[in-house]
């Protein structure tokens, strides 16, 4: 038998869909075997789904898509298809929905190691192992889910960590040491606010980190009536000395390998196969396990690290980005920067123009001079290297489309993409900018549903808070869009991020800025190829095209069908990442 | 045994490199170690560097810089766990850092007191730059929060600009104490505070710098109530630029007091010290005497006779 007869054999034993729903073949991949030596000979698998969505406008749905070396050959249907050559069709996903995989382009990979800590959240939450703990509406339930933590723990001296509790949706009710003591009053333990930005600890905390102790005048203590700390640790440079002795390590915003791993586990869960950790310290020790663990075949995620900017001059920072650069793998992308110009809306730290919060509070901090700013973008433009930048308030937007024009003038560089991560307050007058300078937005869709009530009723008012990312805006204006989580400080979940978007919905139920809701398709776009296309990705992933990397999110229910209130419920079954399929169920 | 600790802010430009490489050329057998955000935006100069390990660089007579990032307690606690352990620890903070917040989580570390928080202004700029639609509040900020002011490059101005540097200085604070610096001398005495250790009641700063800053030294006679003594700074520190000494309480226990500008700082001494007194340093010019002997005469400090 020749090979071209052997492939002619496999054709004409391989039913079609069509076939095979007349004929009732059964539903498992078929084979091409060599006739011969019985070896698997086809590279070519063609996965048949119920339904493609490509966000590829040449083909914007199809039921097939035929895969070879992780790469895309094409989108259409099985005859369509067939021209590629011998095949193994694959119908494991005959009832899924296909998407591109989902690019969350601002998250952090501590989401990973956080999930060492007991979840207290008000909301419910999927760990990295598939199990989804349910909220927590009260003080009294989360000391039980600590105390059965506790419990658990057989050497004494081990603390008890917590994260993600949120006293905003209590009535924003204190948490004090006395309650935590009521779980162990001879272990260390503390819990860390969703908001990133306070820590409760219980009294042996305070007692090992030596701040049991009358006489304490710090704005971030608030004291009892005893004279003594309540327990209540205000702002991460009063929480860090105590951080170590309650099991926050000093670096938790890095990842380690444990924390990578859990980190990409979620990402299965939620769909996503590309994902940014986007302060990453990127030491040398932690560049060689992100190499590595990345590099290992069945690693479900392409992660995205971006240089955090803190702790280097600029050219020793730009420098750093352009050696890690050429260090980049397939699925591990460096050559990125992060710079954080101002701190944070709930915390009072955001930089805002006049006049200001709504409260009355002064205004934020600065988290880097103007003139670091506009040295990093200059040298960074020279080199070629993508600088994302952390605004919040809309004076840190302001900064840097005011640092960025001039040095654009002076170092020309087209498709810089350079982007605004969060960019929450943003004006239209600044989105006409934005889009003349050529910058990208990545705006925080999930951040409207979770704190927009409080913005509305205290940070920056109804008027503010009812704009506040605004991504109708930004696509009016044809700026490119994409929308986030920040993982850890709301899940990750692309699906949900569009639902936010699209929504508009508060954590109260209110719809706070109906003008700025954006299509289903848009809010789609916006978490597949908007995201890839910040990072300079959207030519290889982002779309189920000819050549792309095959990088699939496979749910259940069709986002396009299904009511758009309804677009953070869908089942996701899994993922397929250059052509590997990651199921949830086995994460 | 707690190590004392000074924080050095002020904006970009204001001479804060200069300041430290001084610093540390005035070190005189004292092991400093100066905490820097990031390596380059300090330059340390290049005679004073022995070697450089990853974020550490060690420079003669033992003092040593090493980076924090975004990690300063960690660093922190790194530097305390040395054998032997630094004398006095130097915080650089960043351009846009409000240094008086450093200086305050500083009080919740262990092992460390506060020695005041330095800011430092370009005695030419600083009033252009705090209009500045960006940073203009976080440089009033800066200056409103200092314990010590210095106004650098007081040697490009004339004695009319400074003046009226004063009083604007004046308007956004009462209680810092403000030295004009020229040509970058200054004593460590100042920048740092005086040394903690009890044994000496000599002040360097004059030797070397004799023309410019005069002392005052008041002996105790009896037991004085501590709140008493920092009333009496509480409304003008009398030209002070520093104090430092003992005095026994009522309660007879020996306590330490370190002054910069009006913050006095009080611990119980960790030693016996060789005298109970209190040694005020300030500009020939500035520093108000009588008016220090007077305001501590009813708390039993009196001029030795």
């Amino acid at each position: 038998m020749t090979l071209d007869e052997v492939f002619h054999f496999a054709k004409a034993k391989l039913p079609t869909a069509q076939q095979r729903e007349l004929t009732g073949a059964p539903r498992t991949p078929s084979t091409c075997v060599n006739a011969q030596t019985g070896e698997d000979m086809s590279d070519i698998t063609i996965y048949f789904a119920k339904k493609i969505i490509t966000m590829n406008p040449a083909r914007p749905e199809a039921t097939h898509v035929a895969v070879r070396d992780g790469r895309i050959l094409g989108a259409g249907s099985l005859k369509e298809l067939e021209g590629w050559g011998t095949y193994t069709l694959d119908d494991r996903f005959a009832e899924k929905i296909l998407m591109p995989g989902f690019v969350e382009g601002h998250a952090h990979a501590m989401e990973g190691t956080l999930w060492r800590k007991i979840y207290c959240g008000f909301f419910d939450r999927t760990d990295p192992s598939g199990r989804t703990w349910p909220g927590l509406k009260s003080i009294d339930a989360i000391l039980e889910r600590l105390r059965d933590a506790e419990a658990e723990l057989t050497d004494p001296n081990t603390p008890l960590g917590g994260f993600q509790l949120d006293p905003i949706y209590m009535g924003n009710v204190t948490v004090n040491r006395q309650q935590l003591d009521s779980v162990s009053a001879t272990r260390p333990i503390g819990v860390l606010h969703a908001s990133g930005h306070i820590m409760n600890v219980n009294t042996k905390a305070l007692e090992l980190a030596g701040l049991l102790r009358p006489g304490i005048n710090h704005p971030g203590i608030p004291l009892g009536d005893d004279g003594l700390p309540t327990g209540v640790l205000k702002g991460p440079e009063v929480y860090m000395p105590v951080g170590p002795h309650v099991g926050f390590n000093r670096s938790a915003t890095d990842a380690d390998e444990d924390g990578l791993r859990a980190f990409a586990k979620l990402c299965v869960h939620t769909g996503t196969t590309t994902v940014t950790d986007l302060a990453s310290r990127l030491e040398p020790e932690a560049v060689e396990m992100m190499l590595r663990v990345t590099g290992e075949q069945d690693f479900p995620a392409r992660v995205v690290p971006l240089k955090f900017f803190m702790g280097h001059t600029p050219e020793d920072l730009v420098q750093i980005a352009v050696d890690l650069r050429d260090r980049s793998t397939d699925k591990l992308r460096l050559g990125r920067i992060k710079v954080i110009a101002d701190g944070s809306i709930q915390g009072f730290t955001a930089r805002m123009k006049a006049p200001g919060y709504y409260n009355g509070a002064p205004n934020g901090l600065w988290y880097i001079a103007p003139e670091q700013m506009d040295q990093i973008y200059r040298l960074a433009l020279q080199a070629g290297v993508p600088v994302h930048t952390h605004t919040n308030g809309d004076e840190a937007t302001e900064l840097v489309l005011d640092t960025l024009a001039p040095a654009l003038l002076a170092n020309p560089r087209p498709d810089h993409r350079f982007t605004l991560q969060h960019c929450q307050l943003a004006d239209t007058a600044q989105f006409r900018r934005i889009k003349a300078l050529g910058l990208c937005v990545n705006l925080f869709a999930n951040h409207h549903f979770y704190w927009g009530d409080e913005h509305y009723r205290l940070t920056v008012g109804p008027e503010r808070a009812t704009r506040m990312n605004a991504c109708r805006t930004a696509l009016n204006h044809g700026v490119p869009l994409a929308i986030h989580s920040d993982a850890p400080v709301t899940p990750l979940g692309p699906l949900f991020t569009a639902w936010a978007a699209v929504n508009r919905i508060t954590a109260s139920g209110r719809i706070q800025g109906a003008h700025e809701r954006i299509e289903v398709s848009e809010a789609l776009y916006a978490i597949t190829l908007g995201a890839a296309y910040t990072l300079h990705l959207d030519g290889e992933i982002g779309s189920i095209e000819t050549g792309k990397s095959a990088d699939f999110a496979v749910l259940d229910q069709d986002p396009t069908k299904v009511a758009a209130e309804n677009l953070k419920d869908i089942p996701i079954w899994g993922t397929v990442i250059a052509g590997h399929i990651q199921a949830a169920a086995d994460q | 045994m707690s190590t004392p600790v000074t924080v050095i802010g002020g904006y970009l430009g204001a001479g804060k490199t200069t300041l430290i490489n001084t610093l540390l050329r005035q070190a005189d057998g004292h092991r400093l170690a100066v905490l820097v955000n990031e390596f380059g935006a300090l330059s340390i100069d290049e005679d004073l560097i022995l070697a450089q390990e990853g974020d550490v660089i060690s420079i003669a007579g033992g003092c040593i810089c090493c980076t924090f990032g975004d990690n300063l307690v960690g660093a922190f606690t790194d530097l305390l766990s040395l054998s032997p352990p630094p004398d006095h620890l130097i915080i650089e903070a960043s351009g846009v850092a409000i240094p008086s917040s450093i200086a305050a989580t500083l009080s919740l570390v262990q092992g460390v007191t506060l020695h005041g928080t330095v800011v430092l202004l370009d005695a030419e700029t600083v009033q252009k730059r705090a209009r500045d639609t960006y940073i203009g509040d976080t440089i009033t900020r800066q200056i409103e929060t200092a314990d010590l002011l210095l106004a650098t490059k007081a040697d490009l101005v004339d004695d009319g600009h400074l003046d009226i540097l004063r009083d604007w200085l004046g308007t956004l604070t009462a209680r810092a104490a403000l030295l004009p610096v020229r040509h970058g001398a200054v004593p460590n005495e100042v920048v740092l505070g005086l040394p903690a250790r009890p044994d000496t009641l000599s002040v360097r700063a004059l030797e070397d710098h004799g023309a410019l800053y005069s002392s005052l030294t008041l002996y105790q006679t009896a037991p004085a109530d501590p709140h008493a003594l920092i009333r009496a700074f509480e409304d003008s520190h009398f030209g002070t630029l520093r104090a430092k000494g003992h005095f026994r309480n009522a309660a007879q226990q020996v306590m330490e007091l370190q002054g910069t500008g009006v913050r006095l700082t009080l611990t119980p001494a960790s030693r016996d010290p060789v005298a109970l007194a209190i040694v005020f340093i300030g500009l020939k010019a500035e520093l108000d005497k009588d008016g220090i002997t007077k305001a501590l005469s009813p708390l039993n400090f009196h001029p030795k006779t």
